[in-house]
């Protein structure tokens, strides 16, 4: 059995090394220590860390940082506001908006 | 007059809230970078207790969707003395807020691009005025202006002018900043609480209601930026003012390459590096209609690829990541509206026109002297409510 309590998981404190947001490099400690200081959306969270704002638009984290706040407030979930979606969907070459991208043949 | 409260942030299990209380001294609605600006400078002056009630999370609204710029480079002598109030305050806010993270802001300049022979008379003319009021701002030559920005296209440039004490910040932090620093002196902040009535008896303030009860105040500041004509409405004020939806992209981070803000009126961008890495850029659209709509279009992300490629070529490498939207709340003469109103107890803190933002510093300090029944710092008389009933109005030539 795991202890998961914060700063428990072993000699160091994994939550210091574990990455929430591989884009914006963002660690569950950073998150927890915003939690704790009573940012309690992810909308927050994600303006002061910039968890989630990264290129791949919050694919793995908005999940990992929802889960999180739960843990945290002793809710489900799906009782967490996610963030808010913005388009694009995927990254876009603003030049390619303009003159499209060149084929892909490679 | 009630009001109904509209829904526009989702549910939320935000349970680290304190209980609303039942009397204020004075209670501020909005939690943007104007309504926690306020909030701070009026304990700062300790003037009791202070409610800050915000209907979502801080910042959600036009606060944390700004291209967060701050400039000095106006048309108005009255624009010039508020920016250069609040670039000051913006230099060492970190200190003087003790934040314990950064509001990142960037003195990289702004270089404001003259695109046509009348804009380029206004930029002497404003220069001029910029100088006088010890501004250290500069016309350049296109060529000038290249050395400043190496990636810049200067075709059809007539002349530019560059600033280099303006910048950017973080608009999330400086609200967040302020907020912690309201709170540290006794603020109390309550997001997800929504004032939908506030009440009056013989003209004067009562009290606000809100979703989560009464409170009884003499004091309303309204700092709620678009949604102040809503506010004003409580109370039967009307007030000239309307929401214009203004939008704006973020590119993936890359190394530092451009170091001012750069802005031009006559094709309305305006586009920064931030310390992040990543590009963000706006554009104004003529054909926007008033309105609180906050979605993003497609139409948009083309404009706004057309226009940077042609002004910064080598940005077009770059890929947009996100789009959003947020609203302006634009009076009729781009200035914004502080002072009280002629319901006793209630101040506006309103109509920023787009540069709200960058005010929030001075307009923090100066509604708290006018709360406080002080001579404000700054002579700001012109720019009340009345302005509008008499005709006197304040034309700002210069906004995107």
């Amino acid at each position: 059995m795991i202890d998961k309590t914060p700063g428990k998981e072993g000699k160091t404190d994994l939550s210091e090394i574990t990455l929430i947001c591989r884009c914006e490099d963002v660690t569950l400690k950073e998150i927890r220590d915003l939690i704790a200081e009573g940012y309690t959306t992810a909308e927050e969270i994600k303006r002061i860390t910039r968890c989630g704002m990264g290129p791949c638009q919050g694919r793995t984290c908005r999940e990992l940082l929802l889960a999180e706040i739960a843990r945290a407030l002793e809710e489900k979930v799906d009782k967490i506001a996610p963030t808010r979606y913005r388009p694009p969907t995927k990254p876009i070459r603003l030049g390619g908006i303009i003159e499209g991208d060149a084929d892909d043949l490679g | 007059m009630k009001v109904m409260p509209m829904t526009w942030a989702r549910a939320t299990s935000s349970r680290i809230a304190d209980e609303l209380p039942k009397t204020a001294d004075a209670v501020v609605i909005g939690g943007g970078v104007i309504g926690t600006s306020i909030a701070y400078h009026l304990a700062k002056k300790g003037f009791g207790r202070i409610a800050l009630v915000e209907r979502s999370y801080l910042a959600c609204g036009s606060s944390g969707r700004c291209g967060a710029g701050v400039r000095q480079q106006w048309g108005t002598k009255l624009n010039c003395l508020l920016s250069i109030d609040s670039v000051k305050a913006f230099e060492r806010m970190d200190e003087e807020l003790g934040y314990s993270r950064s509001i990142e802001f960037k003195q990289g300049g702004y270089l404001l691009l003259a695109y046509t022979r009348r804009e380029a008379e206004q930029f002497r003319e404003n220069v001029r005025l910029q100088q006088e009021l010890g501004i250290p701002v500069s016309l350049l030559t296109p060529s000038e202006a290249r050395e400043i920005v190496p990636i810049l296209n200067t075709d059809c440039v007539h002349l530019a002018t560059f600033c280099p004490t303006d910048g950017h910040a973080n608009p999330f932090h400086v609200t967040y900043a302020y907020a912690t620093a309201g709170k540290r002196l006794g603020v109390k902040i309550h997001t997800f609480t929504e004032a939908y009535d506030i009440m009056t008896e013989s003209g004067k303030v009562e009290g606000v209601k809100t979703n989560k009860g009464t409170i009884s105040t003499d004091v309303v500041i309204c700092a709620a930026g678009p949604y102040s004509g809503v506010v004003a409405r409580m109370v039967g004020l009307d007030i000239p003012f309307y929401p214009e939806r203004h939008q704006i992209l973020v590119t993936e981070p890359v190394e530092p390459v451009l170091g001012p803000m750069v802005m031009s009126f006559s094709r309305r961008f305006y586009c920064q590096q931030t310390p992040h890495g990543s590009f963000i850029m706006g554009m104004g659209d003529p054909k926007e209609k008033p309105g609180f709509s906050v979605s993003s279009t497609w139409e948009f992300l083309v404009e706004m690829a057309e226009e940077i490629t042609k002004v910064l070529p080598p940005v077009g490498q770059l890929s947009v990541v996100r789009q959003w939207a947020g609203l302006y709340d634009m009076t009729p003469d781009a200035h914004p509206i502080l002072g009280s109103t002629p319901c006793a107890g209630l101040y506006l803190a309103c109509g920023f026109s787009g540069h709200g933002f960058m005010l929030a510093p001075v307009t923090g300090k100066l509604i708290s002297e006018i709360v406080c029944d002080e001579e404000p710092s700054i002579d700001i008389h012109g720019l009340d409510l009345g302005r509008f009933e008499r005709g006197e109005l304040v034309i700002e030539p210069s906004v995107v």
